[in-house]
């Protein structure tokens, strides 16, 4: 199985090395594992002890800084499609945070995604869903201006959220992929009340490619959005590497500082090298 | 009441699994031996409903060891020729005392397994049937979802009712499929099947036996206990005038009491699914996200309902992010 398209455009720094953690996990987990199910029932740091080197080499991790929060469900009544709400402390990072990183540690595929910033976004919440597929911590690492990283974990009890399918319309889904909704939330509207907010929603299987069809013993392959950005015109506001962590029709929901009245424009690709692009002007309500 | 039909209990044949011991012992079973089919078979009860016409009714609860994953309606339309049979059941276990029951009441060859939908309690006992003979039939779109969901269903099953239960299931696709509406001919009676579109699953099929007004529906309809929404919410809501026409005189739902008067058995869902729908697109108008919003949708009807606290929010999860596209 292949999860992740070798075709990556080299990155600097972190970012290439979380792509590359991706990938290998990928591979070595492409069997889902039964031994997690049985052993991952207690909070454990094992895992993470492990994984922490291959996304972030030996660099420090602080913990419990307060820069950082992160809510979830403590049991997911959907595995497949498990809420999580990243908080940033805008008072404690004057310089911005750079990027995010979200792992789900029992996933076979642990990094879920990496966020990267651009300057002045000021994203201080965001929210998506993820297919957790067993008991796990969730974590979110934000990389700050100068380097630091902080680190925020929550633990969910969950089951099968990778190997499950989510599609529950096959042919609907079929037919609606790449349609994208974004809805503009007022800053009283917005779940921090501090910013303007937008949801980005957008129609993708984003197939994990754990699932295994019992009558031929074939995987169905992977087929997920790997990359999207955000932005207002040209100004970046977000961009994501994903992976098959993200649920069925990824939604991300993120509160922003708009600069202008220029369009709000997202560009979408996925492991099968489609791009799906929309656009949509400021909605002067949310002004 | 049951319109049009009326029941005569003194003329009700109840035939319990455990009278057939013996032909049931002799199935080509590896479920754990002896004692764990008898405990099965002494809780397995068909009951004539109308002529021809028996009935198995589930537990209202999740499939476990101890009910043998016995959750789910059964049935059999017994023709002059041929036995059909709708849905096989939860377990191998629970499939070889239905087996023994049909046995119990008719040695006629089981021509047909109709299988209502992809669900495990509806399905894990196919291969007892198609060991038996019988022609496996389903929706045209449940090979492929057995396709997508077989495996996980096989290994998430196995930590929820045990490896001992689980021993000799198989997920076996259908062979025949049904695009629209099709007839099978069972000698002297005619049963009909229909095709739905995405609304308990994107698989789901009725059964309708003109010759009683009897309707199957699988899980399209519930009663007592909770409905759970595995498709399309609005498909489902979508499509209930079209079920409610249904020239049946009463139906035997997928789970909860069997049978139960037609059309009147699908207000309680109606109701639900209407909470449901209600709440969320106002959560979804005002901005409240996901998570806050599951937690409190469609609470007016918690008292209606077994099993509200283990499917709810799980069919509020899936809802929501079917109505935010809307
Ligand atoms: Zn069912
Ligand atoms: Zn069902």
């Amino acid at each position: 199985m292949k999860a992740v398209r070798q075709d990556r455009r080299p990155m600097a720094g972190t970012a290439s090395k979380m792509a590359a953690a991706l990938a290998l996990a990928a591979c070595i987990c492409a069997m889902p594992s039964l031994a997690y199910s049985q052993a991952a029932n207690a909070p454990s740091e094992k895992i993470w002890n492990e994984l922490k080197t291959d996304v972030f080499e030996d660099r420090t991790i602080q913990s419990d800084t307060g820069l950082i929060r992160i809510e979830a469900p403590k049991r997911a009544q959907d595995a497949a499609l498990v809420p999580v709400d990243i908080f940033i402390d805008p008072a404690k990072f004057p310089g911005g945070i750079k990027s995010l990183t979200l792992i789900v540690d029992v996933n076979p595929s642990p990094v879920a995604a990496t966020f990267q910033f651009g300057e002045n976004s000021g994203v201080t919440h965001l929210s998506t869903r993820l297919r957790v597929d067993d008991y796990s911590y969730l974590r979110a690492i934000a990389e700050t201006a100068n380097g630091e990283l902080h680190m925020a974990q929550t633990y969910v009890k969950a089951s099968g959220g990778c190997s499950a399918p989510a599609v529950k319309n096959q042919d609907e889904a079929n037919r609606t992929m790449g349609q994208m909704k974004l809805r503009q939330f007022a800053e009283q509207d917005s779940q921090t009340g501090k910013g303007r907010e937008l949801q980005l929603m957008i129609r993708h299987p984003n197939n994990s490619g754990l699932q295994k069809d019992p009558l031929t013993q074939y995987f169905i392959p992977p087929h997920f959005i790997h990359k999207l950005s955000v932005s207002q015109d040209d100004r970046p506001i977000l961009s994501m590497e994903g992976g098959i962590s993200i649920s069925e029709d990824p939604n991300f929901r993120f509160d922003y500082t708009p600069d202008g009245n220029g369009e709000i424009r997202v560009e979408a690709v996925d492991t099968d090298g489609k791009v799906f692009r929309d656009q949509w002007p400021l909605e002067a309500a949310g002004l | 009441m049951v319109r049009g039909m009326a029941f005569d209990t003194s003329r009700r044949q109840v035939v319990k699994g455990f009278a057939c011991l013996g032909i049931g012992a002799t199935l080509p079973l590896c479920c754990g031996g002896t004692w764990i089919q008898a405990v099965a078979a002494e809780s397995f009860t068909l009951t004539e409903i109308v002529d021809g016409v028996h009935v198995f009714t589930g537990a209202n609860e999740l499939m476990n060891e101890a009910n043998h994953g016995a959750i789910c309606n059964l049935g059999i339309v017994i023709g002059d020729d041929a036995v059909a049979v709708i849905d096989s059941g939860g377990s191998i276990v629970e499939a070889g005392a239905f087996l023994a029951a049909i046995r119990g009441i008719t040695d006629k060859p089981i021509r047909y397994l109709v299988n209502t939908h992809m669900h495990p309690d509806h399905i894990f006992g196919n291969a007892v049937f198609r060991d038996a003979g019988a022609t496996l039939i389903g929706h045209r779109n449940l090979p492929r979802a057995l396709a997508a969901r077989g495996e996980f269903y096989l290994r998430s099953y196995r930590n929820q009712i045990g490896a001992t239960l689980m021993k000799g299931v198989e997920i076996i696709a259908p062979t025949m499929l049904i695009t629209d509406r099709q007839e099978l001919d069972l000698g002297g009676r005619k049963i009909e099947l229909r095709a739905w579109k995405p609304a308990h699953t994107d698989n789901d099929l009725t059964v309708f036996d003109p010759a009683t007004q009897t309707l199957f529906a699988g899980d399209l309809v519930f009663l007592e206990h909770l409905p759970t929404l595995d498709g399309s919410l609005l498909g489902w809501l979508g499509q209930m005038d079209e079920l409610a026409a249904i020239k049946a005189a009463h139906v035997v739902p997928g789970h909860g009491t069997a049978p139960a008067s037609w059309p009147q058995a699908l207000q309680p869902q109606r109701h639900y699914f209407e909470a449901l729908a209600r709440d969320l697109r106002k959560a979804i108008e005002d901005g409240t996200p996901l998570a806050e919003a599951v937690g409190t949708a469609a609470s007016s009807a918690r008292s209606d309902w077994q099993l509200f606290d283990e499917y709810n929010e799980r069919n509020a999860t899936a809802a929501y992010a079917e109505l935010e596209w809307e």
